[in-house]
């Protein structure tokens, strides 16, 4: 079920197109998930042009110097958005993938843990940043990237995602951090 | 010699400016410094001073992921808005009119690269990703590691027989990815009109295991 941010605007009529070209994969990665695959919505050139949009839209003119994608989904949107609005693109990666100098987070899994690691020196104190993923899920990975940006000294202005699941609450886990999302999915 | 803007630009694109390991890049070649082609170089002026600031982005780090290679770095070419900007439209001014239908990235960081040229060209974006991230049906092909072998999966059904791919990796070193990614391509029945890549490891001599694939890239390094 696509919607856009709030029940009192209208949704915009690029929407009802996006989401029809996301496809539920069930039982991946495991029996009982099902799963939102936005391979499909990149398939659909004029449904990828209209997400990016979107979300350049909303962010041009919020003077972000920043979008932080997170591996590796964030890293197809990220760098659209970044490029139309003239910030820096920094790729929030699993441990020892970038070279040099990083900082790490960690964040909790179903079962145990994982890391995300930003490059030392990527953001400034006083950058404006955008945080983007495909999806929004428990809110553990986006969390831990916000951490990551303002351990830096930036100041996450808001983070962007393609879908969220609503019932898994992952908006509650970002300290109050506004969420930007495109679609809904129950 | 008088060299025409046309030849000029050939030879632009095939020997592309070299980033030595350390210091500025050096991407003069000889002949730019005489005088009876400074007007025809004054045309590509423009992609000069692009490359230039490409690969003065590009950062170099030692010693990873082990000693004794050194790693060309991306991520500071993406901290230069400009920078991203001019890489992004050299590819885009390459390939806007060639009619090419789909760009495949090579995960992860063609992810970073392939769908701004996607969505400027109007091509579909299709990620080739390490095993089991896609979900639903795959077709697989394996490539040579350096030690052993990895694994390269695509989505059944998103390619077409008859399509013109484009294929976009941040990087060209042995050639083996670029090699699976167009067999997989190939294997769907597309046509892989070029293998574009930011940066080329010429030394290692990836080109040669293209079988014969055109590999277009903006920067070569040692």
């Amino acid at each position: 079920m696509a919607c856009g941010n709030g029940k009192e605007q209208e949704q915009d009529p690029r929407i009802d197109g996006i989401a029809a070209s996301i496809r539920v994969v069930p039982d991946f990665p495991k029996k009982g998930i099902m799963f939102q695959d936005i391979t499909t919505l990149l398939l659909n050139p004029k449904a990828f042009k209209n997400t990016v949009d979107l979300f350049v839209e909303r962010y041009l003119g919020k003077d972000i110097t920043v979008v932080a994608g997170i591996e590796a989904r964030g890293f197809i949107f990220g760098p659209p958005i970044a490029l139309a609005i003239g910030a820096k693109f920094i790729p929030l990666r699993k441990p020892r993938k970038l070279p040099g100098e990083v900082i790490s987070e960690k964040y909790d899994l179903e079962y145990g843990s994982d890391c995300l690691e930003m490059h030392v020196g990527a953001v400034q104190p006083g950058d404006r940043a955008l945080v983007v993923d495909d999806l929004i899920a428990t809110g553990g990975t986006l969390c831990a990237a916000i951490n990551l940006l303002e351990r830096a000294g930036a100041e996450v202005v808001e983070c962007a995602c393609v879908i969220e699941l609503p019932e898994l609450k992952g908006r509650e886990k970002l300290n109050g951090k506004p969420l930007y999302i495109l679609i809904k999915s129950s | 010699m008088q060299l025409s803007c046309s030849t000029l630009r050939q030879f632009f694109f095939l020997r592309p400016p070299r980033l030595p390991s350390s210091s500025p890049p050096l991407f003069l070649t000889p002949r730019r410094r005489l005088p009876s082609v400074v007007r025809a170089m004054a045309s590509v002026g423009s992609d000069d001073r692009r490359l230039s600031r490409i690969a003065s982005t590009i950062r170099v780090i030692h010693d990873f992921p082990k000693p004794g290679i050194k790693f060309q770095d991306i991520t500071t070419l993406l901290l230069d808005p400009e920078a991203f900007r001019h890489t992004i439209d050299m590819f885009v001014e390459r390939y806007k009119d060639k009619k090419i239908s789909v760009v495949a990235g090579v995960e992860a960081r063609g992810f970073i690269f392939g769908p701004p040229i996607s969505l400027a060209i109007g091509a579909k974006f299709v990620p080739l990703r390490k095993p089991k991230k896609l979900p639903g049906e795959v077709i697989a092909e394996e490539y040579s590691l350096e030690y052993g072998t990895g694994i390269m999966e695509m989505h059944v059904g998103a390619v077409h027989p008859g399509e013109r791919a484009l294929v976009i990796d941040d990087l060209v070193a042995t050639g083996g990815t670029l090699a699976a990614a167009i067999r997989l391509l190939e294997r769907v029945g597309a046509e892989v009109v070029e293998c574009a890549c930011v940066i080329e490891l010429p030394e290692l001599k990836g080109r040669e295991r293209l079988n014969g694939k055109p590999v277009f890239v903006l920067i070569e390094a040692d």
